[in-house]
């Protein structure tokens, strides 16, 4: 495959050298300390504070922004109720405390949105934070799938990549996965969700398009989890597969960085078998870039799911968040941006902490 | 220059790369000569298969609107957001990171945190947030991808900033008694700007895979024909004509494609060390 030309081309056909340079040292070769706990507690609530500060300031960020939408919230309250009386305005004005200066108004939007209070989506008749959470599960069963597919097929074919990059006779198998990720990075992943669509669906008529699962089949245990299923597979492929493409080029290049290594030429002369330098050696210490990613990729697939929910017609909040910009619904708009926000923000932490425990090198203290 | 250019040419994607692009961008120039039609306009019967007829070799869409049109239109639109908003993106970081670099302390402590907090928040939702609240228009669209790409930019002069700023040729202009400023733009930025390139190359692919995104959940440019809303419209017709999404997408896929590639290329022949690391 030509589009995979420009990266195997570019290194040299010999093993790659270690840099001096390089930041960290094989975890093989560390004892592994003990993490003080209270240091780990530290680290966890100064963790803690940090992430609810950005979510404080998502919230005043949305305050922001409900006030720049188009229409003054008090007459788009009256007409939702049908009425454009200005006395009704000014009285809903008053109700909802628009006269009152602007910090007293945020201030009384940020308690709001602490206390749970997210407003009210007058489009669907019912409370903003209940329309998200009944369409969280969805969203959730969602992302999981779509991270484990990513992960694991991402890591399996960066491994592939890597062993096969210096192997003369299996050499095209490196450029075909190089390459197949380099298209897969370039592809708008609505559009390849219709392809697939029209292929699966459509054509070959494998897998459902449209929803979680089957309309009034009213199925229960075993085939309803078999129907969610089949429903669940495009979705996760059309979600998983940019960060997949992301998974194999970052283990892929952290494999054959960590190949290049001492310890591992080392390991190699003292007559390990092949297979267990990988696994023992290299694969553990080339998994920690992909660790750090992990964290982050979770999180954008939050965000990833508006188009994937929008086009699979999936019931999670990326579906709500569509259904919402449809019908100019801006509480249920932020609100669904805020939960999105505060998924990553946990995401990130739980990574942080996993990370830390993964590898016992790094500090505790500071590490920006 | 020579050398790097010699690098960058001997990069045989690179150079596909550059080519696709340069008749990418052909096209979009030429469009009002290509099509003198808007590509609103319905100018044949609706649902030409293409390859059919001669005159709309891309085939018509279910109004008759000519499909060769919206894919000429649709590539200005998608090369000038995704310049645009670059440009907007990357001024916005070297401003934003050149600060909290060189000057350190609390402004860079809070510069930090507030580059950090737009990292953390999810890109796309952001996105789609901000254009839905400020209406869909070229400005909105070319802010609101500008908004969400900065920081990676702030952080990277940054970081090139804050050891740029220990060596020789920095100390001795300060001792001269240059101003800051001066200092900053003639003496450290210059010697920062291959990363930079780099980096902005790549985001102008992301800014025309966000562009195209927004303009398929409809919160694209109402006056203006795009890749994203073509595929977007074409969503209902799937089963009946589904080369209506099939070319668009490809259209979308290719110049993204381009870009990488070219950004790859810039990347290995402007970082000629990295080369040897087997890293791509």
């Amino acid at each position: 495959m030509s589009a995979g030309s420009p990266i195997t081309g570019a290194a040299p056909a010999q093993a790659p050298k270690a840099t001096p340079t390089l930041d960290h040292t094989p975890a093989q070769s560390v004892l592994p300390q003990r993490v003080p706990s209270m240091a780990l507690a530290r680290f966890i609530l100064a963790k803690l504070v940090k992430g609810v500060l950005v979510v404080l300031c998502v919230v005043v960020v949305n305050f922001f922004l409900i006030r720049l939408a188009p229409g003054d919230p008090a007459s788009i309250m009256a007409g939702e109720s049908g009425s454009s009386d200005p006395n009704y305005v000014a009285q809903l004005r008053t109700q909802f405390g628009l006269d009152r200066p602007l910090p007293v108004q945020m201030a009384t939007y940020v308690l709001g949105v602490v206390r749970f209070d997210w407003g009210f989506s007058y489009r669907m008749k019912l409370p903003v934070l209940q329309l998200i959470l009944d369409r969280l599960p969805a969203t959730l069963l969602l992302m999981g799938s779509a991270f484990v597919f990513s992960v694991l097929l991402g890591i399996f074919l960066g491994v592939i990549a890597s062993r096969t990059r210096y192997t003369g006779r299996r050499r095209w198998l490196d450029s075909l996965i190089v390459g197949g990720a380099l298209l897969l990075y370039a592809t708008p992943l609505f559009w390849l969700s219709l392809l697939m669509i029209v292929l699966f669906s459509v054509e070959l008529g494998w897998l459902p398009a449209f929803g979680m699962e089957t309309v009034g089949a009213g199925l229960t245990g075993w085939s309803r989890v078999l129907d969610i299923t089949t429903h669940l597979v495009l979705p996760t492929v059309s979600l998983g597969s940019f960060y997949m493409a992301m998974y194999v080029r970052l283990t892929r290049a952290s494999m054959l960085e960590v190949m290049g290594m001492d310890f591992v030429r080392t390991a190699r002369a003292k007559g390990v078998a092949a297979p267990a330098v990988i696994r023992r050696h290299v694969l553990r210490n080339a998994l920690l870039p992909v660790v750090t990613f992990s964290g982050i990729q979770l999180g954008q697939l939050a965000g990833g799911a508006v188009l994937t929910e929008t086009v699979f017609g999936w019931p999670g909040i990326g579906r709500l968040m569509f259904d919402a910009l449809m019908q100019r619904d801006y509480q249920l708009l932020l609100g669904v941006f805020l939960l999105t926000s505060a998924m990553v923000v946990v995401f990130n932490m739980l990574t942080d902490v996993i990370y830390r425990v993964v590898d016992p090198r790094i500090a505790f203290e500071g590490g920006r | 220059m020579s050398g790097f250019a010699r690098r960058f040419l001997r990069n045989t994607g690179a150079v596909a790369g550059l080519m696709i692009l340069a008749a990418i961008l052909v096209v979009a120039l030429a469009a009002p000569l290509l099509f003198p039609d808007s590509p609103w306009m319905m100018v044949a019967d609706p649902l030409i298969l293409p390859f059919q007829d001669g005159q709309y070799p891309f085939g018509t869409d279910m109004l008759g609107r000519d499909i060769g049109a919206g894919l000429a239109y649709g590539a200005r639109v998608s090369l000038m957001i995704g310049a645009v908003s670059t440009a907007v993106a990357v001024l916005a970081g070297i401003a934003i990171g050149a600060a909290a670099g060189y000057h350190g302390g609390w402004v860079d402590d809070l510069l930090m945190r507030v580059t950090e907090f737009f990292q953390t928040i999810p890109q796309l939702a952001m996105a789609v947030v901000l254009v839905a609240i400020l209406t869909p228009s070229i400005g909105s669209i070319v802010a609101a991808i500008a908004i969400v790409s900065w920081p990676p930019v702030a952080r990277l002069v940054r970081g090139e900033f804050l050891t740029l700023r220990e060596r020789e040729f920095v100390q001795a202009a300060v001792v001269i008694g240059q101003h800051p400023g001066r200092i900053m733009l003639t003496q450290i930025l210059p010697n920062a700007m291959s990363p930079i390139i780099i980096t902005a190359s790549l985001m102008v692919a992301t800014a025309i895979l966000t562009e195209s995104a927004l303009s398929f959940l409809g919160l694209g440019d109402r006056n203006m024909m795009s890749w994203g809303f073509m595929i977007g419209a074409s969503r209902t017709m799937l089963r009946e004509a589904p080369w209506m999404s099939l070319m668009p997408g490809v259209a979308i896929l290719l110049t993204v494609l381009a870009i990488n590639l070219i950004g790859e290329g810039l990347n290995d022949a402007l970082n000629p060390q990295l080369r040897h690391r087997g890293e791509d």
